[in-house]
């Protein structure tokens, strides 16, 4: 049977290529749509997602999804290889706690702690760091937090093990550390190394660069502001 | 785990977020012990049972805990298979989900901005309040319930907040968005879906709710 499965997104997004990862770990061949979402979002996008008009967006067969994690549980659904999620309704309710954790503490803090101001900038990064010791326990030394294959955990944390590495390369920071987060640290590595991994992520060389351009437009608008 | 294990809820009457599993517990018929946490002294169980956000509701089967409520009420659905809450179709269970994250990101968040401000901060709030009602409002249209015309079903108890507790959040907070002429669909599901015997039985006194809400209002506001 042929299916029709498109995914409109945006290169740099953690929450686009969460879904390619999904698609590409179960063998799903998939269409990508890339969208100018600073600039110019498509009327296909406004008409698939009216109420966030956000990527990314899963089309298959004509119907549309919307939201990473809503899209992700829907792949798990739909096609049964490789799957993301155990079959055990405890064991997928704890997977489900750690995803939403991942996504909804963790990923807000970093990002806050990445680009806070100096005089908001300790607390941020202490913050930040209460969330990255809470989700390394989770792992409980297995080599991903779905165990020995890739899980929804590791996918929802797709930003700690890539984004947040060039964040910090970009603004000169550490929050993971491998002396703090031996752990987590270790699985970043086990988790990039993974070739359908590789192949979802966008171009360190594009991202480091857009990082950088964002510090040098924080560090202008504060010099600014001071002025 | 059997699904005939025994079973505790820890919660408290007046959280949103405890009646949702009541609900869906009493929906299904399964037993359980309700132990009532009192929020200001956690018990020292409910932070063994959730250490990492100490909040209540939490669900105990069989020795294990299962926490956020929206995560119980799918772990609910899977162990005990009668009277299903999610639809069977990934379609359909990916369209609760989508609705049940909106209602519990945009509208609570919108909700609460206008619960706690004053002045244009409520005023905005507000707006992005009846922006997110307006668009349930088109969701229901034409049907009973969330879930269809018959029963109702996981969005239904998700959403369930706004047919009782948001009445309150409203009085509380000092602004009024609902109303039947402004949205007819939301008014018909809150009268349909508190009438639904499980539901109708299981809402905290009004009293009770005012006194929560003040006293969660006086802890945020500015003096």
């Amino acid at each position: 049977m042929s299916e029709e499965v498109k995914v409109f997104g945006f290169w740099c997004s953690p929450f686009s290529r969460r879904v390619e990862l999904a698609l590409k770990l179960k063998g799903v061949q998939y269409e990508y749509i890339e969208e100018d979402v600073f600039k110019n979002k498509s009327p296909l996008l406004l008409k698939y997602n009216p109420v966030h008009k956000k990527i990314p967006v899963l089309l298959h067969n004509g119907k549309p999804i919307a939201e990473s994690l809503v899209i992700l549980e829907y792949i798990e659904e739909t096609w049964k290889a490789n799957p993301i999620l155990p079959e055990d309704p405890y064991e997928k309710a704890m997977v489900r706690f750690w995803t939403k954790f991942a996504d909804e503490k963790c990923l807000p803090a970093l990002w806050k702690a990445g680009w806070s101001p100096e005089n908001e900038r300790e607390k941020a990064v202490d913050e930040a760091c209460e969330c990255l010791k809470t989700l390394e326990s989770a792992l409980k030394g297995k080599r991903f937090f779905g165990g020995e294959t890739v899980g929804l955990v590791d996918i929802a944390a797709n930003f700690i093990a890539f984004w947040l590495r060039l964040i910090q390369e970009a603004t000169g920071q550490e929050l993971l550390s491998a002396e703090k987060f031996p752990d987590l640290f270790k699985w970043t590595d086990e988790f990039g190394s993974c070739s359908v991994v590789k192949e979802s992520l966008p171009p360190r060389d594009k991202l480091l660069a857009f990082f950088k351009a964002r510090v040098a437009e924080a560090m202008d608008a504060q010099t600014n502001a001071s002025k | 785990m059997a699904a005939g294990e025994n079973v505790k809820l820890l919660g408290t009457r007046q959280s949103m977020f405890t009646q949702r599993v009541v609900w869906a517990l009493k929906l299904k018929g399964i037993e359980y012990e309700f132990i009532e946490e009192d929020l200001v002294n956690k018990s020292s169980l409910l932070l063994r049972l959730n250490p990492v956000h100490k909040k209540v509701p939490v669900l105990v089967h069989g020795g294990k805990s299962i926490i956020e409520s929206k995560i119980i009420l799918e772990y609910i659905d899977e162990t005990w298979k009668e009277t299903s809450l999610l639809p069977q179709h990934p379609q359909d269970r990916a369209y609760v989900r989508f609705w049940a994250a909106f209602i519990d990101d945009k509208l609570m968040e919108a909700s609460k901005k206008a619960f706690v401000s004053t002045g244009d901060d409520q005023v905005k709030a507000i707006e992005s309040t009846v922006e997110a009602l307006q668009l349930l409002e088109e969701e229901l249209h034409g049907k009973r319930f969330f879930g269809g015309d018959q029963e109702i079903g996981f969005l239904d108890i998700v959403a369930g907040w706004i047919a009782y507790w948001f009445q309150f959040i409203e009085e509380v907070g000092g602004f009024k968005v609902m109303d039947s002429t402004k949205f007819p669909c939301l008014d018909s599901w809150t009268k349909s879906f508190l009438q639904v015997p499980s539901i109708e039985q299981n809402l905290p006194p009004p009293d009770e709710l005012r006194n929560v809400f003040g006293a969660i209002r006086s802890s945020m506001c500015p003096k």
